[in-house]
């Protein structure tokens, strides 16, 4: 060590990663409640309305979910190796990673805008008439259908929020090879999201 | 090395179990659309909930990094998910019966 840093007096920082990660799990337990909530009631309905859920399924685009699907975990990955990246002290790999992560979130969304924009155009929307001439079933189907993908979207927004203000610190050198802590805690709520989809997508696009 | 602080250790962290996990990841997406396509009759969700299972454990594990963290983390999860089981159990205990 040169003998300018050793002058520099030690500094005592007050960081907690462990706690700050922990309470980033936390977090992830109420979201937990909020989808875990929203899972019962698809499960009560689907098991009451077990024809009709069939039926409505095959509504949704396949092709279009398995896509999604693996967009979603492509970037799940990319945001794990960015941390990976700057442990490794690789600023610029990790910055680039973070980038590609947002590129993909935000080709979710696309996909999703036309998936919607169809269904839209076919006339299937909350409360529209072709949709509650509908079973009763059907009706409950589309209704959770949108407002828990729809939630989802919402999710993946926030997340892209989080990950390009993650950027941004790691660009500044704010989040750095001694110091990502924030970094995890974006890439955890990041997964937590991918998660909510892998359950997401076989419950909906794939009842056949 | 400081408590509770992430630092910085002088061998290098290895990228491959994370591109491992994604292709697995694939792999089981695949798997999970083609058996939705064989009609499996009341075993189908069963099935498709497994695989979605199995998916949401290696993302846990490795890319929420459990397998390092400490134990608490592990208890805290284990916790949370057995009550989101225990909630299901009872749920449909209820509603398995229910006549209408």
């Amino acid at each position: 060590m040169s003998d300018i840093q050793s002058a520099v007096p030690a500094q005592h920082v007050h960081r907690d990663d462990v706690g700050s990660r922990m309470g980033v799990w936390l977090f992830l337990f109420t979201e937990l409640i909020l989808f875990g909530g929203m899972f019962f009631l698809y499960s009560v309905y689907r098991f009451m309305n077990q024809d009709a859920f069939h039926l409505a399924a095959k509504e949704l685009n396949t092709l279009i979910g398995t896509f999604n699907t693996a967009i979603l975990l492509t970037s799940s990955l990319t945001i794990a190796l960015s941390i990976v990246a700057i442990r490794n002290d690789n600023k610029k790999l990790s910055i680039f990673l973070q980038l590609i992560t947002l590129v993909l979130a935000f080709g979710f969304l696309v996909n999703k805008f036309f998936e919607w924009s169809a269904k839209f155009q076919h006339g299937i929307y909350p409360g529209s008439e072709l949709l509650l001439a509908k079973e009763k079933g059907e009706i409950l189907f589309f209704g959770l259908y949108y407002v828990m993908t729809g939630l989802h979207g919402l999710h993946v927004i926030i997340g892209m929020c989080v990950i390009g203000w993650i950027t941004v610190y790691t660009i500044k050198g704010k989040i750095n090879k001694d110091s990502f802590v924030k970094l995890e805690g974006a890439g955890l709520y990041w997964h937590l999201v991918d998660i909510i989809w892998i359950f997401l997508f076989p419950l909906f696009y794939l009842i056949t | 090395m400081i408590e509770n602080q992430n630092t910085h250790e002088a061998h290098a962290h290895s990228y491959g179990i994370y591109i491992l996990v994604w292709l697995g990841l694939l792999a089981l997406t695949v798997v999970t659309v083609t058996v939705a396509g064989l009609n499996f009759g009341a075993l189908t969700v069963g099935t498709a909930l497994l695989i979605a299972s199995v998916k949401s454990f290696l993302v846990l594990k490795i890319f929420m990094h459990l397998n390092v963290e400490q134990k608490v983390f592990k208890v805290f999860v284990g916790v949370a998910l057995l009550f989101i089981v225990i909630s299901f159990a009872l749920l449909f205990a209820d509603y398995s019966f229910l006549r209408v």
